[in-house]
């Protein structure tokens, strides 16, 4: 039987999760991996999928109604295909997290969050406990829905620009959930950053910046100079000092870059729990036992105020 | 209107969790159990719409031991007017509680359902969203502001990169975020209050819920520790190990 990845888009362009949840589904069975692609006027975002290694059908569902991803539609348009599939993988993103256990419930199947390593087709790894402990669960439903953390799966290769001659598009019918929430509007960040999930460098603050004025006079540039996205720990999104969307942590991002720079963070189980696979840490606090240093590659000991200038200058 | 609010006992907030040695499981023996801090805020909210008059009824509901009674015990001195214990002492897993809740939400017939995003054990994410697809209700989960208007429900939630606003016909469920609320502590006299209010004690079989896992827990470890590195004396130090030996400047 085939796996369905469900695709992350914003009706222009795929974003990048889904290239580490098709790695995922690769890990599985990687002879039968269809695309599913739910949105309005996405046919850009059905090419693209076509384009990528591992790929063997792309699924079109194009609506209006699709446009805001609202779950109760794409619930629904799942549905129509879902029992054709072994597994169904969605991101675990807001929009993945949301969507899944929708569509499990309706399954009758239990869903698996969060996978970090796939052991066999019905068997897989995910962290409980913010980190704390690993589970090995083994799932006896005939339909696995699992989401997939993507720090955990690299993505595969990109392939050459031009489809495989395997690879088809296939246009399915896009249902409706006649009792649905509405999109009023949405307000996303500016995009002059990477993204937090994304970005190869990290940069975060924490309480110990002080005010949101540090934060965008003492981190931002920083960040600038690192070609970083800016994080946060909850405590320093709590004192409004960052976005909520910053927030690195159990509850916030789970990040997993090359380097992630902790700077005035002390360290929380549950902030370590968003950034404790990345490659190389560094933490700069001028507590000497800050927790943060038990996670660090490099400490640095000492006032944040004259180092992270010292850095920004260095770099 | 009334509003159902799920609540679920687990490992409190500050106790660092330990794993047994022999991989069945957390250690959980005479450790300190506490309400899940978004279902604190998910009670709270509700509290909230009762005392802005747009909820008429705040009734808790908790799946789980005897224990979950104290739960419960919170929740009713947080200011729910009744409670609801599921009480079973077997495995319960997202979507049998989901079931169970749906249950009483037929019974109850709730104009709002509201739940914690997740559980701070099982990290799960999905109880709230399968109850609304069991339900054949709509859902904004990750709730950073809900206000009533008419006969809709606005919520603001929380996605990756910014926040959005659904509006949705009641009845709804709504999973809380961190950030919808700040929970009211409880006062004294509240707690003798809520020894007084009412409790029913239900059990899966008497709702007729099938609640066997589908998930079978093979193992449960520690993760991969990762090793501390060393304290470089100054930012000379940090860029030049950045740039030579972990090769990432």
């Amino acid at each position: 039987m085939a796996i369905l990845v469900i695709a992350e888009h914003d009706n222009r362009a795929l974003s990048a999760v889904t290239l580490n949840v098709i790695a995922a589904a690769s890990r599985i069975d990687a002879t039968h991996i269809h695309v599913l692609v739910a949105g309005s006027s996405a046919r850009s975002v059905a090419d693209e999928a076509l384009k990528l290694a591992g790929v063997h059908t792309v699924l079109l569902a194009d609506a209006p109604h699709l446009e805001a991803h609202i779950a109760e539609h794409v619930e629904a348009t799942v549905l129509t295909i879902a029992k054709l599939y072994s597994h169904v993988l969605l991101a675990a993103s807001s929009q993945g997290k949301n969507l899944a256990p929708r569509i499990a419930a309706k399954l009758d199947a239990a869903q698996i969050g969060d996978i970090v390593e796939v052991v066999d087709a019905d068997t897989f790894k995910r962290p409980i406990y913010a980190g704390n402990a690993v589970a090995t669960v083994r799932s006896v439903d005939p339909i696995k829905v699992l989401t997939v953390r993507p720090t955990a799966f690299e993505a595969l290769a990109a392939q050459g620009s031009s489809p495989p001659a395997s690879a088809r598009l296939e246009e399915i019918a896009a249902a409706v959930n006649g009792n649905s929430a509405q999109l009023v509007g949405r307000t996303l960040a500016s995009r002059d950053r990477p993204e937090l999930g994304q970005a190869a460098t990290v940069v975060s603050g924490g309480r110990g910046l002080g005010s949101s004025q540090n934060f965008k006079n003492v981190l931002e540039p920083l960040a600038d100079k690192l070609g970083a996205a800016l994080g946060a720990s909850r405590a320093a999104v709590d004192a409004g000092f960052a976005p909520n969307d910053a927030q690195v942590g159990q509850t916030g991002k789970i990040v997993a870059p090359q380097l992630y720079v902790a700077v005035g963070i002390s360290g929380a189980i549950q902030h370590l729990a968003g950034m404790k696979d990345s490659k190389v840490i560094v933490a700069i606090n001028k507590d000497a036992e800050a927790p943060i240093f038990s996670v660090a590659d490099y400490g640095l000991v000492g006032d944040l105020f004259q180092i992270v200038p010292h850095m920004v200058a260095g770099v | 209107m009334k509003v159902v609010v799920a609540v679920k006992r687990v490992l409190d907030y500050n106790v660092k969790p330990r794993v047994r040695n022999d991989g069945s499981g957390l250690d959980l023996a005479n450790a300190k159990m506490s309400m899940n801090p978004f279902d604190e805020i998910a009670i709270e909210e509700a509290v909230r719409l009762k005392e802005a008059g747009m909820a008429t009824e705040v009734i808790a509901v908790s799946c789980g031991t005897t224990q979950s009674q104290e739960t419960l015990r919170t929740a009713l001195a947080m200011g729910a007017d009744r409670a609801i214990l599921i009480e079973t002492d077997a495995e319960l897993q997202p979507l049998s509680v989901a079931k169970l809740l749906k249950v009483i939400v037929d019974r109850e017939a709730p104009g709002v359902i509201l739940l914690g995003k997740q559980a701070i054990d099982d990290d799960a994410n999905q109880t709230g969203q399968m109850l609304a697809a069991l339900a054949g209700l709509p859902q904004a989960t990750f709730a950073s502001k809900v206000s009533v208007e008419g006969d809709r429900l606005i919520v603001a939630r929380e996605v990756d990169g910014g926040e959005e606003t659904l509006s949705l016909p009641m009845p709804a469920v709504v999973t809380s975020d961190l950030r919808l609320n700040e929970p009211r502590y409880v006062s004294l006299p509240n707690i003798m209050k809520a020894k007084k209010k009412p409790m029913e004690t239900t059990t899966p079989e008497m709702l007729g819920v099938d609640v066997t896992p589908r998930l079978q827990t093979l193992r449960v470890e520690e993760p991969a520790t990762r090793k501390a590195g060393i304290k470089v004396p100054d930012v000379a130090a940090l860029l030049g190990a950045l740039r030579d030996e972990a090769k990432v400047l």
